[in-house]
C-alpha cells in the first residue's frame, strides 16, 4: 500500500514536471507572438527605477558618465550607475568574443515578455558585425527611434549617413544610433620609421604604404632592419573583409558566399607570412601576444586601427613614452567596428532611453567632448570637419599630430551595405580555420572543410558554403 | 494483539526521508534527461532570435551527428584522456605506496598530501587560462627557456597538435593525480598490516609486496578510479575549450566530444545536441560495462580455473 502511494507520488511529480515543461514552451511562444503583434514598444505607466543596459565592455558606460547630465556617480565595481533622479543604471557586461554576449542577450530578450519590470532589458548595444540581427523588423526587439520620440531626419541630421543606414531595418526604419564612426588608419611607430626609412613624416610614410603592393615592397626594407610590417594576418582581415561586394549571407538565403576578397586575404596573408613580413607568433587579435606586440619591446612597425583602437587598445598596451606613434592613411580605406545603441522593446524607461540616446549620439557638444577626451571619431559630420581643420588640436599620444586630418576624409568614403546577421561567426571562424593553413598545419582544402564544419555548428540553419571559383 | 504490535514497521519514515532526494532527482535530473532524449528526435534550433521547431524528424539528428567527425572527435577525446591518465595513475600509485609505507618515515606527510591535492581546487578554466598565458609564444615559459639558452627562438607550444595535446594532458594530470593518490592511499591503508608483516617475515622485497600484495588488493578502488576517470575523460571540456579558444586547433586535433556538444548548445541547436548527448550516454555506458566486466570476470575466471585444476588433481 505504502509502496503504491510513494510510487504514485513519484509518478505524479514526474507527470507534473513534464507537463510544466510543455506549458512553458507554449507560454513563451504565445508571449513572443503577443509582443510581435502589439504596436506599443514600451510598458505603460511611470518610468521604472532600474535601467538595465547590456553591453560587452565599459566603453559605453564611460561615454554615458562623461556626457549624460543626470549621472551622479558609479559604484566602485562599475556595475551600477546612480542618476540624480534616483534611478539606477544596471550594467550587464558579457564578453563579445565567441558570441557569448549575443547568446546572453538573446536569452534576456526571449525572456523579456515574462520578466519583471525592473529586470527587463531597457537598452542594449550591438556591434556592426551583428547589428542587422537586432534591427531586423521581423525580430522587432529594437524600438524604432521615432517611437521613442527621436526624429532621425532632424535630431540625427549631423550623423554620417552610413551609420544611419546600418542601424535601419530593411524597410528603412532606423532602430538604433551610434556615437562613433570607425574609419581605420595606419598607425606606426616613429622610431622604427626613422630607423628603416629615415623619416617619420606621415606623408612620406603614406607613400610607403599607399597600396598593398607598395606596402609589401616597403615591408622588405623593414624586414632587412629586423622589423615586421604588421603584427599578424588578422590585422589585415578587416581591410579585406569589410570591402566585400556581397554579404556573407544574402537576405532570405541559408548559404554562405565567401567573397573573392576573402580569398585575396587568404592568399596575401600566406604570402606575407611566408615572406616574413608578419610575426608568425601572433595568431589573431585580442591575444596576449598581440597585446605585447604593441609594447616598446616589439618589432612590429604598425597597425591598421580605427580611432577607438588607438585609444582603447594601443594606448593601454604601449609602455614607452607618449608621442612614439603617428598615423597616416593606410593602403585601403575601411571601417572597423562601431557600437550601436538600441532601446529595447518592452522597456519601462522610455524617457531615460531617449535621453541617453540623444545625449550620447546626437548632441554635438557631447560628441566633441567624447572626441577630445577619448580621441574617439564621433558621429558628427560638422564636428569632425571642424576638428580636422583645427590647427590647435593635437593628440599627445601621437606626438602632437592631429589624427582627424586623416580620419575625416577616410570616413567620407565608407559605405556599409554588405552586412548580414552571420558576420561575427564568419569573421571569427574563417580566421581561426585558416590560421592552421597559414601556420602550415593543414592544407588549403582542409582549412576550407574546417571552416564549413565550424560555421554549420555555430549557425544550424546554414546549409552550404559557396567558395568563389 | 501481539500480532499487531509485531507488525509495526518504521519503514515508512525511511521512505519519507528519502523522498526529497527522489523528488529533486526527478525534477532536476530525470525530466531534463528525458527531455533531452525527446528533443533529439526534433528539429529544434534558434537562428538569431527566430525559433525553428520543434518539428518531429525521426532519426535525422542521429544520422546527421554520426559522421566521420564523430569518430575523429571521439579519437581526440581518448587520446587526450589516455596521455593524461597513464602518468596520473603511475605517479598516484607510486606516491600512495610511499606515503603509507611506515618504513620510509616520510616527514610532513600531511603537508604533501595537501599540496598535491591543491591543483584540483583551482577551476579548470582558470587553470587553462593560466597555462595559455604561461605557454604562449611570448609567455614566461618561453622567456625562461630562451634566457637559460635551451632554445634559440620561442617554441610555439600551441601551434602543433602534439604540443597542444601534451599541454592538455599535463593539466589534467596535475589536476587529478592528487585526488587519485588520496583515493589509493585510503585503499592501501585498508589492507591489514598483518599481511605486509607476514610477507616481510617471509623475506618479501618491497617490490614483490607491491606487485603481489598491494596491487591485487586495491583492485576494486583501481577499477573505480579507472571508471570515474574514463567518464571524466569522456566529458573533457573546459581545459581544451579555454586553451584552444573553443576550436580545438590546430586542425581540430584537440576538439573533444563535449566541446562539440557545447558548440551545438550555444547555437543553440537542441535537436542535434540531444542526439549527441544520447550517443555519449550510450558510449559511456558501454565503456563502463566493458571495464567492469573485464576486471570482475578476470577474478571469476581465475577462481574457476583454479577450482578446475584442483578438481583435475583430485581425479589423478
Amino acid at each position: 500500500m505504502k509502496k503504491r502511494v510513494v510510487s504514485l507520488m513519484l509518478a505524479l511529480s514526474m507527470v507534473a514536471g513534464l507537463t510544466a515543461c510543455g506549458g512553458d514552451a507554449a507560454n513563451s511562444s504565445s508571449d513572443s507572438a503577443a509582443s510581435a503583434e502589439s504596436s506599443a514598444y514600451v510598458a505603460e505607466g511611470e518610468e521604472g527605477k532600474v535601467i538595465n543596459i547590456y553591453c560587452w565592455n565599459d566603453e559605453f558606460r564611460t561615454r554615458v558618465e562623461a556626457v549624460y547630465d543626470k549621472v551622479d556617480h558609479t559604484s566602485d565595481d562599475g556595475t551600477i550607475t546612480y542618476l540624480t533622479d534616483g534611478t539606477e543604471i544596471h550594467w550587464t557586461v558579457n564578453p563579445n568574443q565567441d558570441g557569448v554576449y549575443q547568446s546572453k542577450l538573446d536569452e534576456a530578450l526571449l525572456n523579456q515578455g515574462s520578466a519583471a519590470d525592473d529586470d527587463k532589458v531597457d537598452m542594449f548595444l550591438s556591434e556592426t558585425d551583428y547589428v542587422v540581427k537586432y534591427t531586423d523588423a521581423a525580430a522587432d526587439v529594437a524600438i524604432p527611434l521615432t517611437d521613442l520620440g527621436i526624429d532621425p531626419a532632424t535630431d540625427l541630421a549631423d550623423q554620417y549617413d552610413f551609420t544611419k543606414t546600418v542601424a535601419s531595418d530593411a524597410n528603412g526604419v532606423q532602430r538604433g544610433s551610434t556615437w562613433q564612426a570607425c574609419p581605420c588608419l595606419f598607425v606606426y611607430r616613429r622610431d622604427i620609421a626613422q630607423d628603416a626609412f629615415g623619416t617619420d613624416d606621415p606623408d612620406e610614410i603614406h607613400a610607403k604604404v599607399a597600396d598593398w603592393a607598395t606596402m609589401k615592397a616597403s615591408g622588405e626594407e623593414l624586414k632587412a632592419k629586423g622589423y615586421y610590417t604588421l603584427a599578424g594576418y588578422a590585422d589585415t582581415f578587416r581591410a579585406y573583409g569589410n570591402s566585400i561586394s556581397k554579404p556573407w549571407v544574402e537576405e532570405g538565403s541559408t548559404e554562405i558566399n565567401v567573397d573573392p576578397q576573402i580569398i585575396n586575404w587568404i592568399n596575401d596573408s600566406k604570402e606575407w607570412l611566408d615572406a616574413g613580413l608578419l610575426d608568425k607568433n601572433i595568431k589573431g587579435q585580442w591575444t596576449d601576444d598581440w597585446n605585447k606586440s604593441m609594447g616598446s619591446e616589439s618589432k612590429v612597425f604598425g597597425f591598421l586601427l580605427p580611432a577607438w583602437g588607438i585609444d582603447f587598445v594601443l594606448n593601454p598596451n604601449w609602455d614607452g613614452e607618449a608621442g612614439a606613434w603617428a598615423v597616416t592613411d593606410g593602403p585601403q580605406a575601411f571601417n572597423w567596428g562601431g557600437s550601436f545603441v538600441h532601446g529595447c522593446a518592452g522597456t519601462d524607461n522610455p524617457e531615460h532611453v531617449k535621453e541617453i540616446i540623444l545625449a550620447v549620439t546626437a548632441n554635438k557638444d557631447n560628441l566633441m567632448k567624447i572626441t577630445k577626451d577619448y580621441l574617439d571619431f564621433t558621429n558628427t559630420q560638422s564636428g569632425m570637419k571642424e576638428i580636422a581643420e583645427d590647427e590647435t588640436f593635437s593628440a599627445e599620444f601621437l606626438g602632437g599630430e592631429n589624427p582627424f586630418k586623416y580620419f575625416q576624409p577616410a570616413a567620407a568614403s565608407i559605405s556599409m551595405t554588405t552586412l548580414s546577421p552571420y558576420d561575427q561567426g564568419c569573421v571569427e571562424l574563417i580566421q581561426s580555420s585558416f590560421g592552421d593553413y597559414f601556420q602550415g598545419q593543414v592544407d588549403y582544402d582542409t582549412a576550407k572543410a574546417n571552416f564549413e564544419k565550424a560555421i554549420m555548428e555555430r549557425y544550424p540553419d546554414i546549409t552550404a558554403v559557396n567558395w568563389p571559383e | 494483539m501481539m500480532k499487531k504490535s509485531k507488525s509495526i514497521s518504521r519503514a515508512k519514515y525511511g521512505y519519507f526521508f528519502i523522498l526529497p532526494f527522489f523528488v529533486t532527482y526527478f525534477i532536476f535530473s530525470l525530466i531534463p534527461l528525458l527531455d533531452t532524449i525527446r528533443y533529439s528526435f526534433f528539429e529544434y534550433y534558434r537562428s538569431g532570435l527566430r525559433i525553428v521547431g520543434p518539428n518531429f524528424v525521426g532519426f535525422d539528428n542521429y544520422i546527421n551527428v554520426m559522421g566521420k567527425d564523430f569518430f575523429q572527435y571521439m579519437g581526440n577525446t581518448f587520446i587526450l584522456w589516455i596521455i593524461g591518465f597513464i602518468p596520473q595513475i603511475v605517479i598516484a600509485l607510486l606516491l600512495a605506496s610511499w606515503f603509507v609505507d611506515v618504513r620510509l618515515k616520510i616527514r610532513c606527510e600531511q603537508f604533501f598530501k595537501v599540496v598535491i591535492y591543491l591543483p584540483n581546487l583551482i577551476m579548470a578554466s582558470a587553470f587553462a587560462m593560466l597555462f595559455f598565458t604561461l605557454f604562449s609564444t611570448s609567455g614566461p615559459v618561453n622567456n625562461i627557456l630562451q634566457s637559460i639558452g635551451i632554445v634559440s627562438g620561442p617554441i610555439d607550444f600551441m601551434g602543433t597538435p602534439l604540443g597542444t595535446r601534451l599541454l592538455i594532458a599535463l593539466m589534467n594530470f596535475l589536476m587529478w593525480f592528487g585526488n587519485t593518490t588520496i583515493m589509493l592511499m585510503a585503499a592501501i591503508m585498508g589492507i591489514s598490516p598483518d599481511i605486509f608483516e607476514a610477507a616481510s617475515i617471509d623475506g618479501c622485497t618491497p617490490r614483490q609486496s607491491f606487485f603481489h600484495i598491494t596491487l591485487p588488493l586495491i583492485k576494486p578502488i583501481l577499477t573505480y578510479s579507472l571508471i570515474t576517470s574514463l567518464i571524466g575523460g569522456l566529458q573533457m571540456f573546459d581545459v581544451p575549450q579555454i586553451l584552444t579558444n573553443g576550436q580545438g586547433n590546430p586542425n581540430r586535433t584537440s576538439y573533444t566530444l563535449i566541446m562539440w556538444l557545447n558548440n551545438l548548445l550555444r547555437a543553440p541547436d537542441y535537436g542535434r545536441a540531444g542526439a549527441l548527448s544520447v550517443y555519449l550516454f550510450i558510449v559511456s555506458g558501454i565503456l563502463c560495462l566493458v571495464v567492469y566486466k573485464m576486471i570482475n570476470n578476470d577474478d571469476e575466471e581465475k577462481r574457476i580455473k583454479k577450482l578446475q585444476k584442483a578438481e583435475k588433481r583430485k581425479v589423478k
